[in-house]
């Protein structure tokens, strides 16, 4: 699958992650070139073949309903970029 | 029940499906050991993984898993003995992982249903598509900077069920109707609080309209909507509109869009096109959640009776049908009627060995039969004290803003209807007994003493009353007399205001109409 | 002999005798630590805890209380949270964060009274076979070629660990292994890397790859040390649901057991075409090794093999696209301004992350989206089932399995830079192993014809870490492997 300009441009802003203008032509090859690769496994026939979403060897426990974690806002906001009154600050959201 | 909405080029058909996100009732989230609580202060019920701080892992609750499995069975649905959680990818401020863990392709519960009570006493079944859980997102304020968006986790991670109905409800009556009754069963389950106003209930509804019978319609998402009222009306709002736009020649536009409380209309929501590619795939953190049969069947045997069941049980003791969904709509309310009839009947006298056959005949009236009489001590029992509640305790509780089931709790009824077994007050002292009894904890007894609200049925006093009243309005006497009966109730009301109240009904009604045919 | 050259059985040992304190080795270390330094493979330095950590180990050394790895000192790749001390994953976008929390995996280290040296780099999230796409720039390897002093990589992602326990700058090294992460860096810097079973190691508080084939392990100077700190190492975990609820053997005691009647599995799918023959022939000295030392071998098919990468190259981008999506500038870590909220997300995610990491998020946010996802995701997961399916099978007429790690020793620094695919060949035998959850051992056995060290891999059954220790111990001893890199930085 080769990808156009447009095509990467639109799945970077899916991604949030800005791309300058510049670097979208060789970006696109890069990433055509990786998809064309892995589209070897067209050749492979999978009728019928359950996809495998984990590598699952026993049934994990359970969490059980009770409360043992939280109040720990100091350490919960100690890295933060920004924050004002025990909140998370990020730049105006219009809805 | 109809429901048809006119237009211009005639009538169309309202085509609803409504999906809740309702509030599990849990101590800890969904995935993390934070609390739940409602109203803390911001971001102190927050975990690491709430926080998706780098590393941090999801364990799933499984009490949570049990909340939605009987939530299921509540609704009759099938419940899917493996489920899958699934990664929904977007980005927002208060979705601190970039993605909502939720399911997707294989939800835990499938295919269900819920019964509508309809108030042309019809009953209608509404098919639920499927159940899933999923974690709720955190709070975004953005009221409390001009150029800045707060944000809380305190409810991100919390444990949400999304229950989505079948295109299946026809008018914004039915709508609120299946939310009544949802919001009922979650109750009863003890699954959800269902309190729209603090958000642990809320609704995303589907509507399009079409020519009756047509195809389907192009479909509009309101998102968000808190309340029952609101979805009424934004159901209301948005099938005029769409018929407007179709009958002025447009097409309905298939978007999402925002209910306008204050100003009761619907508007478009201005959402990029790419958001909508939430990419779901399974979370590789999580493996797939497995069920036991064998345990599904023993939360089935753990169930609670539910409002439909409940509904035939309460007709079956006597309890009159236009109020007997009022009456079991809230489980505590159902349940302080139950335990007031019983005290009710425990007065009536009866030898011990009655009392317990009529007892267990309110719990399980399919498996008892009770001599007529003392079927009649129940029925009269349930039918005085349903009609009490619904009628006066609860008019009581709105006017105070109380809770009905605190309120039904709180009062000493049984002694209430004992009053009126033996026809001490009238059902019209019944509210000023109610009033005062809620006002000051006093029992019915003691208020009718001190108030002098005691009956009169002494014949000679109304006698005397209706004699007064009939000579000053010898008029109106004349004009009863030449056919104009409609008069009577005039009469009526004129002789209780002479005995303030206090005479009983039935016997000036009998009175007056012996005095006046004369 | 320097007490930087001994092992952690030899270590245990001697500190339990009173030969040395831990704190002697501790300062053996930390100099050697500081001598490394040019190799760029310590990102954080914490002597200081490491000292404290000693004094604790002397204290209970003296009393003869001592725990299972009383005084080891041990390099932590920069991807498990430490708390109180900066974790990056090798990126810009997680520059400054301290973790208020540890992992659990180096929590049990610590528990069992290893110490913590420092932070190792890695490549950025792990991404990589090579060490170079970290944004703290490149670690060396310490081996140079016979004659030619270029620097050379010391593979990835693990390379920081890779190449601090070469030099002798830690004892042991924890790791992480998506793709062949652990594996393929032992190989080229001569050490032993343990992948573990998926599951036996606690995932929590590692910054997440890809979250289905990502697993903790040890990298050590031999087979037994593997074992010792595997032991330590792994075990359930109730906060990773994916952790499993099985028992932890003793796994130093499969070492040095006899192999004999083993059925030693040769897939022939991994003679690669343009494999180097220098390659091919470690490989038969490996088979005859094995068969001198009484295992037989059986040749097995591994069909699916060859698409092996190309899955992996979906389902790893996959995963991790929704991993990183937490590095958003909001919570921790870089924030670059922007008007609007989005701004702020695509400045924050365009800066923090580098080129390898871009490009994978990107490949893996595309195989994701509407319309490509069956066609990309959903076919590379069934294939997975298909590749988990061969080792079942294999695994029934074979006790373990015997292959390369890598097809080549390791390359320069700048080689294969413009070529991700050719970069991505590097995992071609370890990527297997991770998809199909099972354990891998590489294990030096030899040196290339310019004098680099080439590792075997050894592949287990699910969860017999101790059949796979015991086939690598019988390859150990039969190699031999004494040679030492070009530098060491415990030599004094």
């Amino acid at each position: 699958m080769a990808l156009d300009k447009a095509t990467v441009a639109r799945i970077a802003a899916l991604a949030r992650i800005k791309v300058p203008e510049a670097e979208l032509g060789a970006l696109a090859a890069d990433l055509s070139k990786i998809l064309t690769w892995v589209e070897q496994l067209n050749a492979i026939d999978v009728s019928g073949v359950e996809p495998m979403t984990a590598v699952a060897h026993a049934k994990p426990p359970l969490r059980e309903d009770k409360v043992t974690d939280g109040g720990i806002r100091d350490k919960i906001l100690a890295n933060v970029p920004e924050t004002a009154g025990g909140f998370f600050v990020v730049p105006k959201v219009v809805e | 029940m109809s429901a048809l909405v006119k237009g211009h080029t005639g009538e169309w058909e309202v085509v609803i499906g409504l999906e809740v996100h309702a509030q599990v009732i849990s101590k800890a989230k969904l995935f993390s050991g934070a609390a739940t609580d409602f109203g803390a202060e911001p971001n102190t019920q927050v975990s690491t993984v709430d926080a998706a701080f780098p590393g941090m892992l999801p364990v799933l609750n499984g009490f949570c898993v049990e909340q939605a499995v009987k939530t299921g069975l509540g609704l009759d649905a099938e419940i899917n003995l493996q489920s899958v959680f699934d990664r929904k990818n977007y980005f927002y401020a208060d979705l601190p992982a970039g993605y909502q863990i939720s399911q997707f392709s294989r939800p835990v519960v499938g295919r269900g249903k819920i019964v509508l009570d309809l108030p042309d006493g019809t009953a209608r079944e509404i098919g639920i598509t499927r159940l899933h859980l999923e974690q709720d997102a955190g709070k975004s304020l953005h009221d409390q900077h001009p150029s800045k968006t707060y944000v809380d986790l305190n409810r991100a991670g919390v444990a949400l069920m999304e229950i989505v109905s079948e295109p299946d409800l026809r008018s914004a009556e039915e709508a609120g109707a299946y939310l009544r009754k949802l919001r009922s069963i979650l109750r009863y389950l003890g699954t959800c609080d269902a309190n729209m106003e603090e958000g642990n209930l809320r609704c995303d509804c589907n509507v399009s309209v079409r020519k009756p019978g047509g195809a389907l319609g192009t479909r509009c998402e309101i998102k968000n909507v808190n309340s029952i009222r609101f979805v009424m009306q934004a159901i209301e709002y948005e099938a005029r509109r769409q018929i407007e736009v179709i009958e002025k020649g447009g097409a309905v536009v298939q978007e999402t869009r925002l209910f306008d409380s204050g100003k009761g209309v619907t508007r478009s929501m201005r959402t990029k096109e790419e958001s909508h590619d939430y990419r779901y795939f399974p979370d590789p953190d999580l493996l797939p959640l497995t069920l036991d049969a064998a345990w599904v069947e023993k939360l089935r045997k753990s169930l609670p009776e539910l409002p439909d069941a409940k509904k035939q049980r309460f007709l079956a003791i006597g309890v009159s049908g236009n109020i007997v969904n009022s009456l079991i709509e809230e489980r505590e309310v159902a349940d302080a009627f139950e335990d007031e009839i019983k005290k009710r009947i425990s007065q009536k006298g009866l030898s011990p060995e009655e009392t317990k056959s009529a007892v267990e005949f309110v719990q399980s009236p399919d498996q008892r039969q009770l001599s007529p009489s003392l079927l009649t001590a129940v029925t009269s029992s349930s039918g005085a004290t349903s009609s009490t509640i619904v009628n006066f305790v609860f008019a009581v509780a709105n006017a105070r803003k109380e809770d009905r089931a605190t309120l039904v709790r709180r009062l000493d009824l049984s002694g209430l209807g004992d009053l009126q077994d033996r026809k001490v007050i009238s059902g019209r002292m019944v509210r000023e007994i109610v009033e005062e009894m809620a006002d000051t904890k006093k029992d019915a007894a003691t208020i009718v003493a001190e108030k002098g609200l005691k009956q009169v049925t002494d014949t000679g006093a109304i006698e005397a009353a209706i004699d007064a009243i009939l000579a000053r309005e010898s008029a109106k006497v004349a004009e009863y007399r030449a056919g104009k009966e409609k008069l009577l109730a005039y009469f009526v009301g004129q002789v209780m205001k002479a005995t303030q109240g206090k005479a009983n009904p039935a016997l000036v009604n009998e009175l007056l109409k012996k005095k006046l045919a004369g | 002999m320097s007490l930087n050259a001994l092992t952690i059985a030899e270590t245990r040992d001697r500190l339990r005798r009173k030969e040395f304190t831990a704190r002697e080795l501790a300062e053996a270390y930390i100099r050697a630590m500081e001598a490394a330094r040019p190799l760029n493979a310590y990102l954080v330095e914490t002597p200081e805890r490491a000292l404290a950590a000693a004094a604790q180990s002397d204290a209970r050394l003296q009393k003869d209380e001592a725990l299972p790895l009383d005084g080891v000192p041990v390099a932590v790749k920069d991807l498990f949270c430490t708390e109180g001390v900066e974790t990056t994953a090798g990126s810009r976008i997680l520059g400054g964060f301290v973790p208020p929390y540890e992992s659990t995996v180096t929590a049990n280290l610590w528990r069992n009274g290893a110490l913590m040296l420092g932070k190792v780099n890695l490549d950025e999230f792990a991404m990589g076979s090579a060490t170079i796409t970290s944004a703290r720039g490149p670690t060396e390897n310490p081996w140079r070629r016979k004659g030619d002093n270029r620097p050379l990589v010391p593979g990835g992602s693990s390379g920081g660990s890779a190449s601090a326990v070469a030099v002798h700058a830690a004892l042991a090294a924890t790791g992480t292994d998506t793709g062949g992460s652990i594996r393929q860096p032992a190989s080229f810097c001569g050490i032993v890397g343990l992948k573990p079973t998926y599951g036996r190691c606690s995932r929590w508080g590692i910054v997440a790859f890809a979250s289905s084939l990502d697993q903790a392990g040890p990298m050590t100077r031999d087979v037994r040390d593997a074992a010792i700190m595997l032991k330590a190492m792994a075990g359930h975990d109730p906060k990773d649901s994916t952790s499993a609820p099985v028992p932890v053997p003793d796994f130093e005691k499969a070492v040095g057991q006899s192999i004999k009647g083993l059925r030693i599995g040769i897939p022939k799918e991994y003679r690669l075409d343009g494999m180097p023959k220098e390659i091919d022939a470690l490989w038969q000295r490996g088979i005859d090794w094995l068969t001198a030392a009484g295992a037989t071998t059986v040749v097995i098919s591994l069909k699916m093999t060859p698409y092996a990468l190309a899955t992996y190259y979906i389902i790893a981008p996959a995963e991790a696209s929704s991993n990183l999506a937490r590095y958003d500038g909001v919570r921790f870590g870089l924030r670059v301004p922007g008007e609007t909220l989005d701004e702020m997300y695509e400045n924050t995610r365009g800066q923090g992350f580098g080129a390898e990491v871009r490009r994978r998020v990107l490949i893996g946010t595309y195989v994701l989206s509407a319309g490509y996802y069956d066609a990309y995701y959903l076919k590379a997961q069934k294939v997975r089932t298909l590749i988990a399916r061969d080792f079942d099978e294999a695994f029934k007429t074979c006790d373990a399995i015997l292959t390369p790690t890598a097809p080549s020793a390791a390359f320069a620094i700048g080689d294969k830079m413009d070529d991700p695919i050719a970069m991505y060949l590097n995992d071609v035998f370890t990527v297997p192993v991770n998809l199909a959850g099972l354990p891998g051992i590489s294990v030096p056995a030899g040196l290339s014809a310019d004098g680099l060290p080439l590792g075997l891999q050894v592949i287990g059954k699910a969860f017999d870490e101790e059949t796979t220790l015991r086939v690598a111990a019988v390859l150990e001893d039969a190699a031999g492997f004494e040679a030492v890199p070009a530098f060491l930085a415990g030599a004094a």
